[in-house]
């Protein structure tokens, strides 16, 4: 009655090349997402450093990814972070999330969750008191579900 | 030390019962939430950050609500439900007696709505009944599984225990085939478990909402090409009955959260 | 019924920064998918939510349809007074929720 290893095995295999068809929107492109950006930053120039992108590089699923973005700022009142964007590359759209803070936050760091369509990048943008602007980029993998539902 | 372990691994052989060909032994079951990542699990061990806990919250205001043409609640019943309903989703699928066979939790619920309440029955993952059977399953969470434990449900052990080793679908796997033989493994980048329901409802990341048991059955059915049973389906009920009874022992995580 | 979950804490000494986690219940239909019979369902997510604080604005987000079902935030604030905290989030369809919680500062 139990098969034996070897037959399971190839069925694994055959299971994950059988074609599971989803229908996925049109992406956003990589201009999608600079024009996303262009539109927080203008025509400013986008710094390295400083802000922090959590977020793990393999996801267990791509329907609720858990992120945390983080700032290193005095949080004073002469130098602050007003606000953290989050954007992605290849989901239908390329925003994500604009977060409004102030000094009174003491600690400039935001979490959420995130959906993410497929594998891509994920930018994060902070704008500071003195309105510099500073990026992040990360590349998360998005395992797709082994067996997945019928709509309903 | 390792005589005294010795002794002690020889009595739970002794006390627990044979296990059948190709089963897991008690001190190797593990729960689903043992094979996820550290995200996944933070999301689950907090509850202000489990999804599912809304559902709680839900389910706690729906027992206090008047419902039905007999104008009463949950609580009118059973009272406090820390109370009255610790341990009880531990012991489901239990056998009743009037149907002369095993009902699960939402089938109580909504026999409850019938004949006490005077209600019409919520719908199957309706969010009414999620949030009351997660509302009721939680005040078991830490309580160790005695399902299957009545004499009357051994058939019905038996006849789940039939369908969890049956080949089925164009896949032509039988649930043992991943959940008993290959678990650690991984099918398609996701780590394939040993398929213990012992978070049920439970917050589904891919679902995005909380799940019954028999959803997931479900869906596990359509993963290996196969046509599910009906929601409520003397079947479906039997391997939930089953699979509660092969997690005997593990304690009650609801709601949990699963990838 | 929307349901929400706040987790402030009650006390704090006057200067901490303290952590303010909310979890909501919203489906955040992002108007991307289609039903079986290939039809668009439309979007109905949480566009804004907002934190004040004793009656001041302390945190807003914009929300897209990119951000999971069930929004979860977490933000920080300064500890300065006793009083409540307010939270609002406003969605697609005229959705309003919202919740309060108060703290102690000593």
């Amino acid at each position: 009655m139990p098969s034996t290893r070897r037959q399971f095995l190839h069925l694994t295999v055959a299971a994950g090349t059988i074609p599971i068809v989803t229908i996925r929107p049109i992406e956003a492109t990589p201009a999608m997402l600079g024009t996303a950006i262009r539109n927080v930053v203008g025509e400013a120039q986008l710094r390295t450093g400083k802000i922090r992108l959590d977020i793990p590089p393999l996801v267990e699923n791509g329907n609720t990814v858990p992120m945390t973005v983080s700032v290193a700022s005095p949080m004073t009142a002469a130098d602050y972070v007003k606000s953290i964007h989050v954007f992605n590359e290849k989901n239908p759209q390329p925003n994500i999330g604009n977060f409004h803070l102030g000094p009174w936050a003491g600690r400039a760091q935001v979490s959420t969750r995130i959906r993410l369509a497929d594998s891509q990048k994920v930018v994060a943008i902070a704008r500071l008191s003195d309105d510099s602007f500073w990026q992040v980029a990360a590349d998360v993998v998005v395992t797709l579900a082994a067996c997945t539902e019928e709509v309903n | 030390m390792s005589v005294a372990r010795t002794i002690i691994a020889a009595m739970l052989l002794v006390a627990a019962p044979a296990l059948l060909a190709g089963e897991i032994p008690q001190d190797a079951r593990h729960s689903g939430y043992s094979f996820m990542g550290p995200d996944t699990r933070a999301m689950q061990d907090d509850d202000t950050s489990n999804p599912g806990m809304l559902f709680v919250l839900d389910g706690e205001a729906l027992w206090k609500t008047r419902s039905g043409s007999a104008g009463r609640a949950c609580a009118d019943c059973h009272g406090d439900a820390r109370e009255s309903m610790k341990g009880v989703a531990a012991r489901y699928p239990a056998f009743d007696k009037a149907l002369g066979r095993p009902v699960t939790l939402d089938q109580r619920i909504n026999l409850c709505r019938a004949n006490h309440q005077q209600a019409t029955p919520l719908s199957h993952e309706s969010r009414d009944l999620l949030a009351l059977s997660a509302f009721v399953a939680h005040q078991s969470r830490g309580v160790a599984i005695t399902a299957g434990d009545d004499p009357q449900l051994k058939p019905f052990v038996e006849q789940g225990r039939a369908l969890f080793v049956q080949r089925q679908g164009q896949l032509n796997l039988a649930c043992t085939n991943c959940h008993d033989d290959n678990y650690d493994k991984h099918l398609a980048g996701a780590p394939v478990t040993q398929g213990q329901p012992t978070g049920y409802p439970l917050y589904r990341l891919e679902w995005q909402t909380l799940g019954s048991l028999e959803r997931r059955l479900r869906s596990c059915m359509s993963g290996v090409r196969a046509q599910a049973f009906d929601y409520g389906a003397p079947e479906l009920v039997a391997l939930e009955l089953y699979l509660m009874a092969r997690a005997r022992g593990m304690p009650m995580e609801s709601p949990a959260v699963r990838p | 019924m929307a349901s929400a979950l706040i987790n402030v804490p009650p006390k704090a000494k006057r200067g901490d920064v303290i952590e303010i986690r909310t979890l909501t219940s919203h489906i955040m239909e992002t108007g991307f998918r289609r039903t079986a019979a290939g039809e668009l369902v439309p979007r109905d997510i949480i566009t804004s939510f907002t934190c004040r604080y004793n009656g001041t604005e302390i945190f807003r987000a914009d929300l897209f349809p990119a951000i999971a079902a069930n929004p979860y935030l977490s933000f920080f604030t300064v500890a300065k007074d006793s009083g409540k905290l307010e939270f609002e989030w406003i969605g697609d369809n005229g959705f309003v929720s919202t919740a309060s919680a108060s703290i102690t500062v000593e």
